[in-house]
């Protein structure tokens, strides 16, 4: 799992925790129903001028019409969306500051890659001089200037996705969807497009809103994460507090990896909880700001790589278990370490392979240490 | 997608279908008009069913259309299924651009033509014109059209079929046989009853290629009709447009349910 | 029975067949096309003799004349003939477009449970006997037949209109005969149009109907050339539809070629026919091929 890299290193962009900023997107008390289903059941949502927004879940859990409602393809059935301030229900999709590329990139097979690229200008009645002025530019964007006469289908997935890109910022939309925008590309492709996607957002400084199954894709190109499941907003935050700190079990499970370990609080102190969790074991220590009680049902996430596994039993640690080397995962760079607790219960842990592997320290049926800092993992209630 | 109808497309449905419907209705309507004069109500009747079937003429073209449809469609079924294996299968031969030029020529033929050259060849190699002739002249045009609906199903056929079944054993023959026309089984059904409605439909060809003593029951009902409208000929169509309704009808309700108790099939195995 | 021979049979049986009964006659028509009407059986001459030998040959050979051709040309019936066939079936084929699209259209976006039963709807007519459905035409256009009384009732018009035995009842009768054919390709191109085209049209700035223009119908185009030739080059041979619903001064080429054939038995002349006109419909054909593989490699 990366983490996504520090985009903005000296002044923190994060407009979200000034409360003088105001948001250009402003979801209030959405509701869609289609019929008797809900897709999106009462969300509240801020977006801000120049923000990489993803919103993220799996297929079915509303993020789609979301971007449709922004689009202009679907209206809200209760709730009011608003776009720098101005409620935009009733303005059609063609009417809107608002563009999308789209998941299948729906270029028109019948125009070549500048008439596409074109589409939008000429509809706004732009002068002829700069709209060509204005495709030259996109091209060299995307670097297809040498494409311009082609037709969509003599082109590579790669190129079609940059020319989708490039129509659908041709217009200067205020906002610009985008839908799966890399789903059809191979995972290498992906990668680098990502990159080239950020940097072309930093540059044009435009919002960006993107609608993603795949969790690091979200991580990787966002400023902030809606994590979303069954028409709700789950957590919104940035990509290292997602990860770090999940608000709940199905945002830890839903991000990466985690091992999930059931218990009772036994005694709470300050910014310290104890989790009772097995029989002859010792309690866990977590660091832990929100108020809970005593006696509460609650359960560690904790990642697999804060975990640290070390034949001798660790000193000056702030919690240690003993458990058998179940299983080992080697994928290359690093081995995921399936360790059985005393209670039956199978414990991950990560460590990088910075030895090669006929030196590996452990191997099957190893008896091993677990242990982990008390901040390491978050303390998730009920 | 659409879960609807919006107000324009409907509309354009329904006039679409009251122009394409509203003609044969009507016809049928009054095939039970107690009237002779066929587009004024009197009441309702059925004597002119009954007239017809009294009617010999009417009866004789009646059989001989039907044995000629059988024959030439049976026949063109056979010759056309032929065609379409040499097209799909045959690989390169000799005169092959010839041979799918003739296949796919005489589907837009103008009857005319195909009528007046057959003619002119019984007529040159002094074959007796009459039940014969109509039926070769059939099933030369209709194997093009059975050719034609054979191989669009057989282009998308899986050859790793036939040759599972020769490599347990079967001669290429066989395996032909065996596994291939059943699974073409219901395409070359489909181009029978093409070929049949085809035959039983014309009346151009078989004007030309037709004798005394074998008037085919479109060439009766043009004569008929060139003297105006009956009662009659209202009460015959009306009997044919059912028994082709009923079989249109009847195909395709079993092509669905053979559909979806695949879809069920498959959605069961898949659990 | 060995492979090759197997083969030789497969590829043999259809191929005779067609070149007999159907190549074979093609030569016979050209060649009674240059042959003189006789009072005979049959009525042409020169009939070729076998026993004559060689020397028969070349007898029957310089007896041979492009005279019926000449006659085309001269007689102004048949180059009439062959403008009005082309002009009837062109403009029947654009009313057939007219007609066909909106119903094409409606039928490829209605929902999706209902186009099975939308498409059997449009294929059941072309079932039912062509004879019949032109038929049905004369009770409906006839001077005391349905329309009329309709529009009498309506009070839209006091006298019957005279439609049928007019060019108007050829128009109405192939529209109404050749609509699946144009309406089928249509339905096909269009259902294959994926939506998200639109919606990004709509999120470029078009209307419904600009995105219609910019988008639908250039993408639907494969589909509108394949119905106008599938309407068209049937159109121009057609003998029932003229013959039925159009009157005397109708002229088209199908029914030309029969009054010549059957009422003056004049075989020859109506082999020049029909030469002239294969001449005639050998362009649309071939465009039409063109097309049809143009649209399969772009399938692929």
């Amino acid at each position: 799992m990366n983490i996504s890299p520090n985009k903005k290193p000296s002044a923190r962009f994060a407009p979200w925790d000034d409360p003088a900023q105001k948001p250009l997107v402003r979801f209030g008390n959405v509701t869609k129903r289609f019929g008797s289903f809900t897709a999106i059941d009462n969300i509240s949502l801020d977006i801000y001028e120049r923000e990489f927004f993803a919103l993220l879940g799996p297929s079915g859990c509303g993020k789609t019409t979301m971007m449709r409602m922004l689009a202009g393809f679907e209206k809200p059935s209760e709730g009011t969306i608003s776009l720098g301030g101005e409620d935009i229900a009733d303005i059609p999709p063609y009417k809107r500051p608002v563009n999308m590329m789209f998941q299948s990139y729906a270029l028109f097979p019948h125009m070549t890659v500048e008439a596409n690229i074109a589409f939008g200008l000429k509809q706004d009645k732009w002068p002829k001089q700069q709209i060509s002025e204005r495709v030259e530019e996109m091209l060299s964007l995307v670097q297809l200037t040498k494409f311009a006469k082609r037709k969509p289908h003599q082109l590579s997935g790669g190129q079609r996705q940059r020319v989708a890109l490039a129509r659908s910022l041709a217009k200067k939309p205020k906002l610009l969807l985008l839908d799966e925008p890399l789903g059809a590309l191979d995972k290498k492709l992906r990668e680098k497009t990502q990159f080239e996607l950020m940097d072309i957002q930093e540059k044009l400084g435009m919002t960006f809103v993107i609608v993603t199954h795949d969790q690091e894709e979200a991580m990787t190109v966002a400023s902030r994460i809606a994590v979303m499941d069954d028409g709700k907003l789950i957590q919104v935050a940035t990509p290292e507090v997602i990860y770090e700190y999940p608000n709940c079990r199905y945002v830890a499970d839903f991000i990466g990896d985690v091992n999930l370990v059931e218990g009772r609080i036994s005694t709470t102190a300050e910014e310290m909880v104890k989790l009772s969790w097995a029989e002859g074991q010792g309690d866990i220590d977590i660091s832990y700001k929100n108020g809970c009680s005593a006696g509460e049902n609650a359960c560690l996430a904790i990642r697999p790589e804060k975990v640290h596994v070390t034949r001798e039993e660790p000193q000056d640690v702030d919690n240690k278990i003993r458990g058998v080397i179940h299983d080992i995962a080697y994928i290359g760079n690093l081995s995921t370490y399936y360790v059985k607790l005393g209670n039956g219960q199978i414990f991950r842990a990560q460590e990088s392979n910075r030895r090669r592997l006929a030196n590996r320290e452990f191997t099957w049926d190893d008896q091993v240490w677990l242990s982990w800092r008390n901040t390491a993992g978050v303390l998730l209630q009920k | 997608m659409n879960r609807r109808f919006t107000w324009f497309n409907a509309t354009s449905l329904t006039l679409g279908f009251v122009f394409l419907y509203l003609p044969i209705l009507l016809l049928v309507i009054f095939s039970f008009n107690e009237s002779r004069l066929v587009t004024v109500w009197a009441g309702f009747s059925t004597k002119w069913y009954v007239e017809l079937f009294q009617d010999e003429a009417f009866l004789d073209a009646a059989l001989v259309t039907l044995r000629v449809a059988l024959l030439s469609a049976t026949i063109a079924t056979i010759l056309g299924t032929l065609a379409a294996v040499v097209m799909i299968r045959a690989g390169r031969f000799k005169g092959r651009t010839l041979f799918s030029g003739m296949i796919y020529a005489p589907l837009v033929m103008p009857e005319v033509i195909t009528g007046l050259s057959l003619l002119l060849l019984f007529v040159a190699i002094g074959i007796d014109r009459g039940f014969w002739t109509i039926t070769i002249a059939h099933i030369t045009f209709s194997m093009c059209y059975a050719a034609v609906v054979v191989s669009s199903r057989m282009v998308t056929f899986d050859t790793s079929l036939e040759e599972a079944a020769t490599d347990l054993g079967c001669t290429p023959f066989q395996s032909f046989i065996k596994v291939t026309l059943p699974i073409m089984a219901p395409a070359i059904i489909s181009a029978w009853l093409l070929a049949f409605t085809l035959s039983l439909d014309d009346l151009v060809i078989a004007s030309f290629t037709s004798g005394p003593g074998a008037t085919t029951l479109p060439m009766k009902i043009y004569s008929q009709v060139r003297l105006g409208v009956t009662p009659q000929i209202n009460a015959l169509s009306t009997i044919l447009i059912s028994i082709v309704t009923l079989g249109v009808l009847t195909a395709s309700f079993l092509t669905r349910r053979a559909e979806s108790k695949r879809k069920a099939d498959e959605l069961l195995a898949g659990s | 029975m060995d492979r090759k021979s197997g083969r030789f049979l497969l590829i043999g049986i259809p191929y005779l067949w067609l070149g007999l009964l159907f190549l074979v006659p093609f030569f016979i028509v050209l060649k009674i096309s240059l042959s003189d009407i006789a009072v005979a059986i049959p009525p042409y001459t020169p009939t070729f003799d076998l026993s004559a030998g060689w020397g028969g040959f070349t007898k029957f050979l310089s007896e041979l004349d492009f005279e019926n051709y000449i006659w085309l040309i001269e007689d102004d019936l048949y180059i009439n003939s062959y403008l009005s066939s082309l002009k009837i079936a062109f403009f029947s084929t654009l009313l057939a477009l007219l007609v066909g699209y909106p119903i094409a259209y409606a039928m490829a976006k209605a929902p999706s449970e209902w186009r099975p039963t939308l498409l059997m709807l449009i294929i059941l007519p072309f079932w039912t006997s062509f004879l019949i459905r032109v038929y049905a035409w004369i009770g409906i256009l006839k001077p005391e037949g349905f329309l009329n009384q309709f529009l009498m009732m309506l009070g839209i018009i006091d006298e019957p209109l005279q439609i049928i035995n007019t060019d108007t009842a050829v128009y109405i009768g192939i529209v109404y005969s050749y609509l699946p054919f144009m309406v089928l390709p249509l339905y096909s191109a269009l259902e294959k149009l994926d939506g998200a085209l639109l919606e990004a049209a709509e999120d470029l700035g078009c209307t419904a109907i600009q995105a219609f223009w910019k988008v639908t119908f250039p993408l639907s185009m494969p589909g509108i050339v394949a119905g106008c030739f599938l309407v068209f080059i049937p159109a121009i041979g057609e003998f029932v539809i003229p013959d039925l619903l159009g009157g005397s001064d109708t002229i088209m080429i199908g029914k030309t070629l029969w009054a010549d054939f059957f009422s003056n038995r004049d075989w020859p002349l109506a082999s020049a026919v029909a030469v002239v006109l294969l001449l005639l419909l050998i362009v649309p054909i071939v465009l039409f091929q063109r097309q049809q593989e143009r649209a399969q490699e772009a399938e692929k």
